[in-house]
């Protein structure tokens, strides 16, 4: 059972073979029993998980019919403001704040009837790509603990790959959700951009944030996607004429015929673990196998990617996080000696490095005399990026790629190098920078540790990815690994 | 490229100590040496992008949907008194 | 030699929207401290904005009202600086692309009117307040103003002096209020100016600004200004520079003050608001805002003058608000005989029992209608103008009709020449010697016999009908 998919779980419990205050005990069990060794949770109310499980089956006993994700267990990120609970984005400069809403996506899932079973770790206001830079300590990856799960969904990603909980929410920015969806083993995916509404959401970079639902299997993650998704009047980047169709449906598909997958040539380069360029190039012969036409594109202005995207991120980053001030919520430090004191001496003890780093590189990439040579450029570069989708996407439906150029790496390996662990990024960035779905599934394991195919669909065709992914899931057998650390053992309370 | 990390620290309002501006310098310093790359790329005539979609913006109607919950949002807040935040004195 | 002023204004004008720029939030001044305020306008995480279509519309029709161009597409951008009444550390403001750009505003002068440019109008926030009077350590800060929708409309650098300056802004106070899209309550802070100044000799190229900063009343902009000319003027003749500074214009002691700090100068850091796609109206929308827009001061006033022959003054007068306009336009739709009565009856004597008594001409206890049935007793001869103005006091009290109190208090006229032969030979009879003097050739006695007949009817007596009878009955 808590390997099971989201989708067996909604079965058994359709079928009454168990309860959601059943299903709610066991993940918190497993949390329990696990959550010390690989810290992806960084706040859990077990009672509270269990008023609403209660509440679930009540709803259940007294309605004909239950809604989409009833009594479902879910995991969020903790960057998706909720009223219950603390919302710290991992953080020392939330570490007192409580949020007096809920984000969108969370009244969703909560009228999904889906029960939230806590906050996630991830990287101090996702900045980072292995979920060390939290404020609560790192978080590890189920397939060997001494090494990152990504970042910066890591928590989430963690929790799911060790059935801490059978899914969760998590955020993509820059990869955020398929590259720790790649190193943990699961799947993950970031929807086209305003496709799911960012409003209580904690902003890191808001031309590129995307929230999306991580989970074991390609249909749970459409099922999840399926309950956040929708028109938010509240944010002016959702989109309103989104074309939505039956997602669920698109999973039911088993074969590849007709389909044209491209193959960016930019992608598989040097510097690419040989073992994962093996695992995606056999992915894309069982793609053939299953009927797919590869064919051989470029995505020229990729190795632009990276550089492009650490301009306009930290730029938007940089006034996203000035309103921590320490004025209306967040830290403050103690007796400040003035105004500017106390702006300087709360930020500096409130922000963690890699978050002061983002910001300064920010604030200097926009500051007078820069800002042409730099943000201007980024974003004429961006175009150029999104212009290559749209040529590619004449000649293919989709883009298959590596999601992570190698595989999970060592705690502390890449701390010290800011920049080496911004590249660890390179592939999933330029889907960001053009507001493309991307999805990663697991497609194969190097010693031991997951690999990741990404696929890049145009703009509002989620059901693309979804479609080829699920052809994939049915004829491989990647997805259903579990960590052995983590297997059957249960810790069932 | 050398870059004052002291001023954009103070644009930012972030204190560094020494050892952090000692330390940071030189990490920016790389990260924008990599960012100028981008200077390789001829972008002569390029439209500068910054929505990812060719969207107009929506707009709300001018009617009042929000009631005083003044003590609500000042639950997290580190210093109020009679409902003001309270700051350490602003000098214009 | 001779120095040149040069003038150039940035008005922040508050939009009256019932809403806040971006949140549902009440716009209604005077709240009790941040009970006006929501998750977005306190910049709170996560939260987003979403424009107020009022502001947009209100833009709109200010930019057509000055003879701008309307881009239809515009953007916000982020103005980023840190202030505690700022909550997210950033201004949303129209920085790159303004919703109105061009445009003009005609101010009177001493040879015709003179043209000034307005370079653009753009939409932004407001931000809060910070109190900091009677408190030691400490600054408070209210909320409620956050994220108030402004307009800032910014001149060309065209006024020659504090008057024209002065005589600019009190245009532009008048259009927005005739255009409803401000209150502009300079004392609620909804007109607030900028003023950059600078002076150089004739001829020469600009010399360096300074920007006098947020002053609220005409009588201090000008006091600014007036000082921040002779201040440079001061320092260039003693062998200095001016510096390129804000300053604050402190009204208790009549003078300025830089407002440099010690810390860095400003780098805004401008860049394009993320969570806003561009403002996109269409050119039907921009013509449906053009086919609303109410007659402009302007044109009232060539109107008043050329279609009801009144003096510029009068025009003026009566011009100056939409309210004043259509009242005076319903007292002659009401007394179509005489405009010219209508417009000096409710410039001179209306208007000034209204001041009098703290009203405004929306809530004048006199209707158009009413002021019209007192004027036409004046046509008729029922009562004269003098009596007129008592009346008139009469109906500010009561608010009863004209006739109404002509009639209680019987104020009616006398024109009848037998009433009236009757008084003056009483008059005559009272006063023989006069009687012989007038009859001698003292014709000035006429004046006597007019003021005796007229006292003797309380004012009633028709004056025209007593000098004719006068003349008539003193021949003997």
């Amino acid at each position: 059972m808590p390997f099971s998919s989201l989708s067996e779980i909604k079965s058994r419990l359709d079928a009454g073979e168990t309860s959601a205050v059943e299903v709610a005990q066991l993940y918190l069990g497993r949390i329990a029993a696990h959550n010390g060794s690989l810290n992806a949770f960084v706040h859990i109310d077990p009672a509270h998980v269990l008023a609403q499980a209660e509440a679930s089956d009540r709803y259940r006993s007294e309605h004909d019919a239950p809604r989409p994700l009833e009594g479902l267990p879910i995991a969020v990120k903790d960057i998706f403001c909720t009223q219950d609970g603390p919302t710290r984005c991992c953080s020392r400069i939330l570490e007192d704040f409580h949020a007096p809403y809920d984000a969108q996506v969370i009244t969703h899932l909560k009228e999904a009837g889906a029960v939230l079973v806590g906050k996630t770790n991830m990287d101090e206001f996702a900045m980072g790509s292995s979920t060390e830079t939290s404020a609560f300590g790192p978080c590890r990856n189920p397939w060997d603990i001494e090494t990152i799960p990504g970042g910066s969904s890591g928590g989430s990603a963690a929790a799911v790959a060790a059935a801490l909980t059978p899914a969760a929410l998590g955020t993509d920015t820059g990869g955020s959700i398929r590259q720790p969806a790649s190193l943990t083993g699961i799947t993950g995916l970031k929807p086209t951009y305003g496709r799911v509404s960012r409003r209580g959401i904690i902003a890191f970079a808001s031309s590129l944030d995307q929230a999306g639902a991580m989970t074991r299997t390609v249909k749970d993650t459409a099922m999840v996607t399926a309950a956040i998704s929708g028109h938010d009047s509240g944010d002016a980047t959702s989109v309103e004429s989104a074309p939505v169709v039956d997602w669920l449906g698109a999973c039911d598909v088993t074969d590849m015929k007709g389909l044209r997958i491209g193959r960016p040539k930019e992608y598989f380069i040097e510097g690419m673990d040989a073992g994962v360029r093996a695992s995606v190039e056999a992915a894309l012969e069982k793609c053939r196998e299953l009927g797919a036409e590869i064919i051989d594109i470029s995505l020229p202005h990729t190795k632009y990617a990276v550089a492009a995207y650490y301009v306009i991120a930290p730029s938007e980053a940089s006034a996203n996080l000035s309103r921590y001030d320490s004025v209306r919520f967040g830290h403050r430090c103690d007796n400040p000696e003035d105004l500017l004191d106390m702006y300087t001496r709360s930020r500096d003890e409130g922000f963690g490095s890699e978050v002061k780093r983002r910001i300064l590189t920010g604030a200097f990439a926009l500051s007078s005399g820069y800002y042409d040579a730099y943000y201007l450029k980024a974003q004429q570069v961006r175009t150029l990026i999104q212009q290559d989708f749209i040529k590619a996407f004449e000649q293919v439906d989709l883009i298959a790629t590596p999601t992570s150029p190698i595989t999970a790496f060592k705690l502390g390996e890449k701390t010290d190098d800011p920049l080496t662990m911004y590249l660890s990024d390179i592939y999933t960035i330029a889907v960001n920078l053009a507001g493309l779905p991307g999805l990663s599934q697991p497609c194969g394991f190097v010693d031991g540790m997951p690999v990741g195919l990404q696929w890049i669909a145009p703009a509002w065709r989620e059901e693309s990815v979804l479609s080829a992914a699920s052809a994939y899931e049915a004829a491989t057998e990647w997805h259903s690994r579990v960590p052995a650390a983590f297997g059957s053992d249960g810790g069932e309370s | 490229m050398d870059i004052d990390v002291n001023k954009v620290a103070m644009l930012a309002r972030i204190r560094l100590t020494d050892d952090e501006a000692a330390e940071l310098g030189p990490q920016l310093s790389g990260i924008l040496g990599y960012i100028e790359t981008l200077s390789e790329v001829d972008t002569e005539g390029v439209a500068a992008t910054a929505h990812p979609h060719d969207a107009a913006m929506p707009l709300r109607a001018n009617v009042v949907t929000n009631t005083n919950r003044r003590d609500e949002l000042q639950a997290s807040a580190p210093q109020t008194e009679s409902g003001l935040y309270v700051v350490p004195k602003v000098i214009e | 030699m001779s120095w040149e002023v040069v003038i150039g204004l940035e008005v922040h004008c508050q939009i009256n929207t019932r809403t806040k720029a971006f949140c549902g939030c009440s716009t209604r001044f005077g709240a009790e401290p941040n009970t006006q305020t929501c998750p977005v306008c306190l910049g709170m995480p996560g939260q987003l904005p979403v424009l107020n279509t009022v502001a947009v519309d209100k833009s709109i029709l200010t930019g057509l009202a000055i003879g701008a161009k309307i881009n239809l597409e515009s953007r916000f951008d982020r103005k980023n600086y840190f202030y505690p009444d700022l909550p997210k550390g950033y201004q949303i403001s129209q920085f790159a692309v303004p919703i109105v750009e061009g445009g003009h505003i005609d101010i009177p002068g001493k040879d015709g009117e003179k043209r000034i440019g307005v370079t653009r109008i753009h939409m932004e926030e407001d931000a809060g307040k910070s109190m900091h009077e009677g408190l030691e350590a400490v600054s408070h800060i209210d909320l409620n103003r956050s994220g108030v929708p402004l307009m800032e409309i910014v001149s060309e650098p065209d006024m020659r002096s504090a008057d024209e300056a002065i005589a600019y802004l009190k245009q532009l106070h008048q259009l927005v209020r005739f255009l409803e899209v401000s209150g502009a309550d300079m004392e609620k802070g909804q007109f607030r100016c900028d003023a950059n100044v600078s002076v150089r000799r004739p001829g020469e190229p600009l010399g360096t600004r300074t920007e006098l900063k947020n002053m609220n009343s005409f009588r201090f902009i000008k006091q600014a200004i007036d000082y921040e000319v002779m201040r440079q003027i001061e320092v260039i003749e003693d062998g200095g520079k001016v510096v390129q500074e804000s300053r604050l214009w402190d009204s208790v002691k009549n003078e300025s003050r830089s407002m440099r700090s010690k810390e860095e100068a400003h780098d805004y850091r401008y860049f394009p608001e993320p969570d806003l796609p561009p403002l996109r109206v269409s050119q039907e929308d921009v013509d449906a805002i053009r086919a609303g827009m109410p007659e402009l001061p302007g044109q009232l006033r060539r109107r008043f003058e050329t279609e009801f022959g009144l003096s510029p003054y009068d025009a003026d007068v009566l011009s100056q608000t939409r309210e004043l306009a259509s009242w005076y336009e319903s007292l002659v739709a009401a007394h179509p005989a005489d405009p010219k009565r209508c417009a000096n009856w409710m410039a001179n004597e209306l208007l000034g029992r209204l001041k009098e008594a703290g009203k405004e001409i929306e809530n004048s206890p006199v209707s158009a209608e009413s002021l019209a049935g007192l004027l036409d007793r004046i046509a008729d001869n029922t009562i004269s103008g003098k009596i007129a103005k008592d009346v008139l006091d009469a109906m500010m009290e009561s608010g009863a009709s004209a006739d109404a109190i002509i009639e209680e208090r019987g104020l009616k006229q006398v024109s009848d020449s037998g009433a009236i032969d009757a008084i003056i030979r009483e008059v005559m009879a009272a006063n023989p010697e006069q009687v012989e003097g007038y009859r001698g050739g003292k014709d000035k006695l006429m004046g006597f016999f007019v003021g005796q007949v007229m006292k003797a009817s309380r004012g009633q007596a028709n004056p025209g009908v007593v000098n004719q009878r006068l003349k008539e009955l003193l021949k003997g």
